[in-house]
C-alpha cells in the first residue's frame, strides 16, 4: 500500500482543499483526508454502450450492467454518463451540481446569473432508497454563456464554461459542478453503481451512448464528487487503474491552467485529453498514440515511414503526457466513444458488437447483461484505441 | 624547520618484510615520493610530496605499501580545524589564493541522500524490466510548437532541434588540456557507443575527434578558446558556459606548463601562455545580450543544433534559469556547488553557490509556474554519484543529468584532489606523455560502457519497482519520492512530503 498512504502535496494544496466540503454526515469530523486532500488508489469496473444508428438506449440497461461486476466495486462510488438525454435543451450546457446546502445554492445561482442565462433550473428527480444515504443538495441547470462577458473575457465559448466550472469547484465552498456539456449528463454518488443507477432513476433516461463506473477505493470517507464519470464539458471519463505516472502528469497539465483538485487519475486523465484535443486539435487517435505511446522498439520497426515519423513526433512533443501504469478507459464525448487500454494492457477490458450497438465492459458478463447474444467479443490490445462514431448522417 | 612546518598529512607505510626493490612505486610516483636508496639497498619516502593518490598502493606488486592518514596533528580544535591552519601557513608564506581540485569536499548537505524512492505495492503491478520494455530515451529540446497540419490534415511532423539520448546521462564539460587526450577519447567514443554525449569543455576540439561530432557537445565559454566555424558545425549541440558549479562568478585558468603541443593548437593559442578566461563573457553582460550570442550561435549553424546554456546554480537561479528559458536557448544545463573543477580557488568552490538538488527544485517548479518548462530541457550536475541520484533527479524535474566526476573515477581516479598540480598519476588531469599513456582509450571506454550500462539496468530496475516503464513518466513525478530527516522548508522547496505521510 505505499501509493496508499495519504499524501498532501505541500501547503497551497491544504488551502484549496479547504475549499471543498463534507457531504459525509456530520457526526464527529473524520481526520480521514478525501479526495483533493490526498491521493486515492482505486480497482474498479467499467462498461459503456452506444448505438452507432443514435437510437434510443435506456439508462437503465448500462445499470444492470454494473450488476455481475459488483465485486469490481466496494459502495464507495458509482456513476453514469448519458449522451443525448437532454434533446429539448441540447443548445445548452447541462450543469449537474452537489450543493451542501440552502445558502450555496442560493449564492452559486447568483454566481450563474452573472454570467450566464440560465433557461431552466431543477431539483434532479431522485429516489429514496436504503442503500444511498447522505446525499446532499442536487440540481441542474440549463445555461448558455451571455455572449457580452465572453466577448469581454476574448476566449471561445467553450473556455469560458470550463473556467465558470473551474472557479466554483475550487472557490465555492460548499458547490460542485459535477457535468457540464451540453445534451449529455453525469450521475454519480458514494454507493454501489446499480444502487446509483435506481437512485437516480435511470431508466426515465433514454440517450444513445452511455458509460458508466463503480468505484474500488482503497481508502475514503466516500465523497459524492469523488465518484466517476469525471467531466469537463461533454468529455466524461470513467476509468479503472492506478497510474505511476500521475504526478508527472499533473505538474505538467497544471501549466495550462487545470487544476488537479481531486487529485485522482480520472481528473488527470480528463484534462490531458482536453488539452490534446480541444486545445491542441489532436485526433481522438493522435491523443491515444500519445497517453499510450507504442514503445520505442515498436516505432523504430515501423515500416510505414509516415506513421513511424508521425510518433516520434508525438513522442518528441509530449513526452510528458505519456501515462504509465494500469489503466482501462472509457471516454464519452458528443458523437462517439473511444475506449483505451494502457500499453502494456494491465488492465481487462473488451469489447463487443450487436446489429448497431458496441459494447465496451471490464468483464464479458457484463457486456452478456447488456445483450446475451453480443458478436465478435474481443480485447483490444495496450494502447490501441477504439473509437466508435454515429454513423455519417445521424442527427441527434 | 620553518614556522611553516607542519608534519605531512600522509604517511607512506612500506612493509619492508614484502618490499622487494622493484622500484614500481618510484617509477609510477610523479610526485617524487618513492626513491631507491642505493647505500642501504632499500626503498625510502618522502612523504611530504603525497597526495594520496594510491597509485602506488595500486601497483605494488607484493602489497607492501599502504598510505595512511596522519596521526601527528595539532591539538584539537573544534573552531581552529587541521586544514584550516595548514591553509593559513601556507597563505602567510605565498600571499596567493589557494587553488584545489575535484568538488567540495565539505559536509554540506547531501539531499539525495535525504529523499527515498517509492514502489508499488498491491494497488498497482511493478514492472519487471527483464520481461517487459524499459524505455530510458529521452529527447532534449525545445517542446513549444502548436501542431500544425497540411492540407489533407496530416500533422506537419517538425519539431525544434533535438538532442537523442538513449539514457538521461551525458559526460559533462572538462576541457582537453584539463584533461588529456586519452582522457578525451574514452569519453569519446563511450558516448557513442552508449547512444549519448560528451562534452568539450572550453578548450576546442582536437582534430582527431571530429569523428565523433554527432556524441560531441562543443563547449563556447568566455575565452573563446578553440572557437570557430567547422568546430561549431562539428559538434550535435553548443554550449554557452556562463558558469561552473565549483566557482560561479569566476572564469577560468590553465597554467602555459598544460598549453603544449596539441593544446596549444586545439586552443588556438601560442605554447607556454596561460589560458585565462574571463569571468563573464565579455559580450554578455546582461540577459538580452545573452539571447544575442544564443541566436548567433544558431544562426552560424543554421537553427539545426540545439544550444544549451550552462549555469551555476547561485542563489537566485530560478529567475535567472527563467531569463534563459526565454532567451531562445533549447536546453538548461545547472551545475551545484558539490560539481567538480580541473582547479578552482578553494574559497570560492567550496563556498559560493547552492546543492543542485534545491536549484533543480526551485527551477522546474518555477519553469512550470511561469508555463514555460515546455520552452527548454533541464540537465542537472554536480554531483550525480549513481543511478539513485539520477532517478531522483528525474522524479524532481531534470530531463537529463551531467555527470563528470563519476566518470573520471570509472577511469582510474582516485580522487586525490590535485588536478591543478598537472601531475595526475593516473594519466587524466595531466600532458605530460608518460603519465598520459597510463590511461589506454580502449579500456577507458568500456570501463564507462559498463557504468553507463550498469546504471541504465539500475535505473530500469527502480522504474520498474514504481510501475513505469518509460522514464517520461518519472520526469517531475515528484510523488516517487520522500523526504527523510529534512525540515518543514526543505520539503517545500523540494517539493514533496516526508516519509510516512
Ligand atoms: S602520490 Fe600517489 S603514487 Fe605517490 S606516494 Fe602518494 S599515493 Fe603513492
Ligand atoms: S583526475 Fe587525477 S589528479 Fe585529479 S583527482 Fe583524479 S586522480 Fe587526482
Amino acid at each position: 500500500m505505499s501509493k496508499g498512504v495519504h499524501f498532501v502535496t505541500g501547503k497551497l494544496w491544504r488551502d484549496e482543499c479547504l475549499c471543498f466540503f463534507y457531504f459525509q454526515n456530520g457526526k464527529g469530523e473524520s481526520k480521514m483526508k478525501k479526495e483533493g486532500q490526498v491521493r486515492i488508489p482505486s480497482g474498479c469496473a467499467i462498461a459503456a454502450v452506444i448505438s452507432t444508428e443514435g437510437k434510443k438506449i435506456s439508462g437503465g440497461l448500462v445499470a444492470e450492467a454494473m450488476r455481475p461486476m459488483h465485486d469490481r466495486s466496494n459502495g464507495l462510488g458509482g456513476g453514469f454518463a448519458g449522451y443525448g438525454i437532454y434533446p429539448d435543451y441540447k443548445e445548452f450546457y447541462a450543469l449537474h451540481m452537489f450543493f451542501d446546502e440552502r445558502a450555496t445554492r442560493k449564492d452559486c445561482e447568483a454566481f450563474l446569473k452573472e454570467r450566464f442565462e440560465v433557461v431552466h433550473a431543477e431539483v434532479i428527480p431522485t429516489r429514496k432508497i436504503p442503500a444511498i444515504t447522505d446525499e446532499p443538495i442536487i440540481w441542474r441547470y440549463f445555461v448558455a454563456p451571455l455572449q457580452s462577458k465572453v466577448a469581454a473575457m476574448q476566449v471561445e465559448e467553450e473556455e469560458y464554461v470550463v473556467r465558470a466550472v473551474t472557479r466554483i469547484n475550487t472557490e465555492m465552498n460548499g458547490a460542485y459542478v459535477f457535468s457540464s456539456g451540453k445534451n449529455m449528463g453525469t450521475f454519480k454518488a458514494v454507493g454501489f453503481p446499480e444502487d446509483v443507477g435506481i437512485f437516480y432513476r435511470l431508466e426515465e433516461y433514454e440517450g444513445y451512448s452511455w458509460t458508466a463506473h463503480g468505484r474500488y477505493p482503497t481508502n475514503t470517507p466516500g465523497w459524492w464528487g469523488g465518484a466517476h464519470p469525471f467531466t469537463l464539458l461533454d468529455f466524461s471519463i470513467v476509468h479503472n487503474g492506478e497510474i505511476s505516472s500521475y504526478d508527472a502528469n499533473r505538474r505538467y497539465i497544471e501549466m495550462f491552467g487545470y487544476k488537479c483538485n481531486l487529485q485522482t487519475d480520472t481528473e488527470v486523465i480528463t484534462y490531458i485529453l482536453d488539452y490534446l484535443i480541444r486545445v491542441q486539435h489532436l485526433t481522438l487517435e493522435e491523443a491515444a498514440s500519445v497517453i499510450a505511446a507504442p514503445f520505442w522498439s515498436t516505432i523504430d520497426r515501423k515500416t510505414d515511414l509516415n506513421d513511424k515519423e508521425k510518433h516520434i513526433y508525438l513522442r518528441t512533443l509530449y513526452p510528458s503526457l505519456l501515462i504509465t501504469g494500469p489503466f482501462s478507459i472509457v471516454m464519452g464525448f458528443n458523437g462517439g466513444l473511444m475506449a483505451l487500454n494502457d500499453r502494456l494492457k494491465l488492465r481487462s477490458m473488451v469489447v463487443g458488437e450487436k446489429d448497431d450497438k458496441v459494447f465496451i465492459a471490464s468483464e464479458e458478463a457484463a457486456i452478456r447483461t447488456m445483450e446475451p447474444d453480443a458478436e465478435n467479443i474481443w480485447a483490444p490490445s495496450g494502447g490501441e484505441p477504439v473509437v466508435v462514431r454515429l454513423k455519417e448522417g445521424v442527427q441527434i | 624547520m620553518s614556522i611553516d612546518f607542519l608534519y605531512p598529512e600522509f604517511e607512506v607505510v612500506r612493509n619492508m618484510d614484502r618490499c622487494i626493490t622493484c622500484r614500481v612505486c618510484e617509477r609510477q610516483c610523479a610526485n617524487e615520493v618513492h626513491a631507491y636508496n642505493e647505500r642501504l639497498d632499500k626503498m625510502v619516502s618522502d612523504e611530504s610530496k603525497c597526495v594520496n593518490c594510491q597509485r602506488c598502493v595500486s601497483l605494488c606488486p607484493t602489497r607492501a605499501l599502504k598510505i595512511v592518514k596522519s596521526d601527528c596533528k595539532l591539538r584539537e580544535n573544534a573552531n581552529w580545524q587541521n586544514d584550516g591552519i595548514r591553509e593559513i601557513y601556507k597563505q602567510a608564506n605565498s600571499g596567493g589564493v589557494l587553488l584545489s581540485s575535484m568538488g567540495n569536499p565539505k559536509e554540506l548537505p547531501v539531499y539525495w541522500d535525504r529523499m527515498l524512492i517509492n514502489a508499488s505495492q498491491v494497488t498497482n503491478p511493478s514492472i519487471d524490466p527483464l520481461r517487459e520494455p524499459m524505455e530510458t530515451r529521452v529527447f532534449l529540446g525545445k517542446k513549444n510548437v502548436k501542431p500544425e497540419r497540411d492540407e489533407s490534415g496530416n500533422l506537419i511532423c517538425k519539431v525544434p532541434p533535438q538532442l537523442e539520448l538513449d539514457l538521461p546521462v551525458m559526460f559533462s564539460a572538462m576541457s582537453y588540456g584539463s584533461i588529456s587526450y586519452n582522457a578525451h577519447a574514452s569519453l569519446a567514443r563511450a558516448a557513442t557507443e552508449m547512444g549519448t554525449y560528451y562534452n568539450t569543455g572550453e578548450g576546442g576540439l582536437h582534430e582527431d575527434f571530429y569523428q565523433y561530432g554527432p556524441n560531441t557537445i562543443v563547449q563556447v565559454a568566455s575565452g573563446r578558446f578553440g572557437v570557430h566555424e567547422e568546430y561549431l558545425a562539428a559538434g550535435a549541440a553548443i554550449e554557452i558556459k556562463i558558469g561552473q558549479g565549483a566557482k560561479p562568478g569566476i572564469g577560468g585558468h590553465l597554467p602555459g606548463s598544460k598549453i603544449v603541443g596539441d593544446v596549444s593548437r586545439t586552443r588556438m593559442i601560442p605554447e607556454g601562455s596561460d589560458a585565462i578566461s574571463p569571468a563573464p563573457h565579455h559580450d554578455i553582460y546582461s540577459i538580452e545580450d545573452l539571447r544575442q550570442l544564443v541566436y548567433s550561435l544558431k544562426e552560424a549553424t543554421e537553427y539545426k543544433k540545439p544550444v544549451i546554456v550552462k549555469v551555476a546554480a547561485v542563489h537566485n537561479i530560478a529567475a535567472i534559469a527563467s531569463g534563459i528559458a526565454r532567451s531562445g536557448a533549447d536546453i538548461i544545463a545547472i551545475d551545484g556547488i558539490r560539481g567538480g573543477t580541473g582547479a578552482a580557488p578553494t574559497r570560492i568552490r567550496d563556498n559560493v553557490g547552492i546543492p543542485i538538488e534545491l536549484a533543480l527544485a526551485a527551477v522546474d517548479q518555477r519553469l512550470r509556474d511561469e508555463r514555460i518548462r515546455n520552452n527548454v530541457s533541464l540537465v542537472v550536475g554536480g554531483s550525480i554519484r549513481s543511478a539513485a541520484d539520477i532517478v531522483k533527479a528525474i522524479a524532481l524535474g531534470a530531463d537529463a543529468c551531467y555527470i563528470a566526476t563519476g566518470a573520471l573515477l570509472a577511469l582510474g581516479c582516485h580522487l586525490c584532489r590535485t588536478c591543478q598540480t598537472g601531475k595526475c598519476n593516473w594519466g587524466i588531469a595531466t600532458q605530460r606523455p608518460e603519465l598520459v599513456k597510463r590511461l589506454n582509450p580502449d579500456i577507458g571506454s568500456r570501463r564507462l560502457i559498463n557504468l553507463l550500462t550498469a546504471w541504465k539496468h539500475e535505473i530500469k530496475e527502480m522504474m520498474g519497482g514504481m510501475g513505469i516503464n518509460s522514464i517520461e513518466a518519472l520526469r517531475g513525478n515528484r510523488l516517487m519520492l520522500r523526504g527523510v530527516g529534512l525540515t518543514e522548508k526543505e520539503l517545500e522547496i523540494l517539493g514533496i512530503s516526508h516519509a510516512g505521510e
